[in-house]
């Protein structure tokens, strides 16, 4: 598979208040390759990382030793700058910050007027993002008058609209309702399926991970773990260590196999829970 | 509360008025100010409000809406007229009680002004009525153009008037919310005198400022990620292009000036001040 992003042996940490404190590295030698169209998501507890790892693909943040490359352009360059923030969208977590105009479809014309298309390009490739999303009949809403999933989804589309290859989500979900978060999740995972573009998903729900193709846990800015959703939740143990739940339905298996009962441990959802309990029934 | 807010005072509609081009209104809206100023006798102030008058019925904005729009100012426009009316010299006297003299031409001045500030405010209220505070600021981008040879950062005052328009009700909930959490420490916002209460705002000014901030710093993050570098090299979905509508209110606003001029030439005697 073609690699999108690569990071290669990074280090990063912040400044600190002056030259005499120096803060300890916050991402500390993390080699990763992500490849094109795929899923990731990365967890991690508070100060794992995680969003350092995330604002590293596209310039805001720039490795003390090692290389970003995003389709092979290094992020350290600065002529690279622009190109790069062309090739990977970013989502933020609050809403609020990040919707510019006071207009849906103005704030999703935003990043392509900045690109500077042609005015009837940007009107189709608005409408196209807006549709994707589901938010087209709120185009000429005002944000304020939105809910946290439909204003997160209207920043989705104003990525979508100036049509990276990738798109990374730094905590998307945190500040929102359960509703919310149901609703951008399948936003994300449809256009990943439907439109092939590679996302990266900083988050903290492990029921969010359990729906990527690939897990990755951050722990004291090192990749501790690495694997499909299977592999990585199976080891409740090693989550544990470093600050993380397995989800609800992977730990009732694991708890029922705990105390005995022979279950099939590596589910992940709840329909797969409750098939492994049928079946242990039967048996 | 803040779902029900509306930024700026626009009123949603399909009118020709809500059509046509936002450039074109501001102009006229001044020219029409200008020519409000202009007016020296009561049959030339007519022609203007008898133009207002069409002007309201081509937006089919309510006419609650805008008795609403006046109401704001009644109290300005009566002191207006009483100063009028008492400091207006010349003229037949009607009364004279002590030092208070009313001349007919007092009354008519006082008359003359408070019609002429009315059709100010509904003149530009009818602005701001038709017009979305988005289509506005991108207007004022448009017009102010040409000043970009004085080195006059346009584009970017344009841009601040957005962003403050859309953080508005942003801040507004957020200043609802430090309320609450102030008054759930016990904080006592609603008694005392001026002093007092003006103290009381500090706990929520403070943190407001400070998220303020800190939101701005994250706006600037994500403008940048949206390849957001100042005006330069900037397309605009929505173009400004003046049509056939545009072009005949131009003219029948040129016509009205005229009007106006002839009413003034022609009833000189009749002119005011």
């Amino acid at each position: 598979m073609e690699k999108i992003i690569e990071y290669k042996d990074v280090t990063f940490r912040y400044e600190g208040e002056d030259e005499a404190h120096i803060l300890p590295l916050t991402i500390n030698g993390v080699t990763l390759n992500l490849e094109k169209g795929s899923f990731v998501a990365v967890l991690g507890r508070n100060g794992s990382g995680k969003s350092t790892l995330a604002k590293l693909t596209n310039a805001i943040h720039l490795p003390e030793s090692g290389q970003v490359l995003v389709e092979g352009l290094d992020t350290r360059d600065e002529k690279n700058t622009d190109l790069i923030r062309r090739k990977v969208g970013m989502v933020f977590q609050n809403p609020d910050n990040q919707i510019v105009a006071t207009i849906v479809e103005d704030d999703v014309a935003f990043g392509p007027e900045n690109l500077g298309i042609e005015p009837k390009e940007i009107r189709r490739r608005v409408d196209d993002a807006l549709k994707a999303v589901g938010m087209y009949d709120f185009r000429l809403a005002e944000p304020h008058k939105l809910s946290g999933g439909q204003k997160q989804r209207v920043a989705i589309a104003g990525i979508l609209a100036m049509q990276t290859d990738s798109i990374v989500l730094d905590e998307p979900t945190a500040m929102l309702d359960p509703i919310g978060r149901r609703e951008v999740l399948s936003t994300v995972l449809r256009l990943n399926r439907e439109r092939g573009i590679t996302v990266l998903m900083i988050t903290h729900f492990m029921e969010e991970a359990a729906q990527a193709e690939r897990v990755i846990v951050l722990d004291k800015g090192k990749v501790f773990l690495d694997g499909s959703p299977r592999d990585v939740f199976t080891q409740s143990e090693a989550l544990k260590r470093c600050g993380l739940d397995v989800p609800q339905a992977t730990g009732l298996a694991k708890a029922l196999a705990d105390s005995g009962i022979k279950i099939k441990t590596d589910v992940l959802n709840e329909e797969e829970c409750i098939d492994a309990i049928l079946t242990a029934y039967k048996e | 509360m803040v779902r029900d807010l509306t930024i700026g005072q626009y009123y949603p509609g399909d009118s020709l008025l809500h059509k046509t081009d936002p450039r074109v209104k501001i102009v006229l809206t001044l020219v029409f100010i200008f020519v409000i100023f202009f007016c020296k006798n009561f049959f030339s102030l007519g022609l203007m409000i008898a133009a207002l008058l069409v002007g309201v019925f081509l937006s089919r904005v309510p006419l609650k809406m805008i008795l609403k729009s006046m109401k704001a100012i009644t109290f300005i426009i009566i002191i207006t007229a009483l100063l009028n009316l008492f400091y207006t010299t010349g003229g037949n006297v009607l009364v004279k009680y002590k030092f208070i003299t009313i001349t007919d031409t007092g009354v008519y001045t006082a008359i003359f002004v408070a019609v002429r500030i009315l059709a100010l405010i509904v003149g530009s209220t009818l602005l701001t009525y038709t017009t979305t505070p988005t289509m506005l600021t991108d207007a004022i981008e448009q017009l102010l153009k040409p000043l970009k040879v004085f080195h006059v950062p346009v584009h970017t005052l344009a841009m601040m008037m957005t962003l403050a328009l859309r953080f508005i009700p942003t801040l507004i909930e957020e200043i609802d919310k430090i309320m609450n959490a102030q008054k759930a420490r016990g904080a006592d916002l609603e008694s005392g005198g001026l002093l007092q209460r003006a103290k009381a705002l500090v706990p929520i000014l403070i943190p407001l400022f400070v998220s303020s901030f800190r939101r701005a710093y994250e706006l600037a993050f994500a403008m940048e990620c949206r390849c957001y570098t100042g005006g330069e090299g900037r397309t605009r979905m929505k173009q400004m292009k003046l049509k056939g509508l545009d072009s005949i209110l131009i003219v029948g606003c040129a016509v009205l000036l005229g009007g106006v001029i002839a009413l003034n030439l022609f009833f000189k005697t009749y002119n005011l001040g």
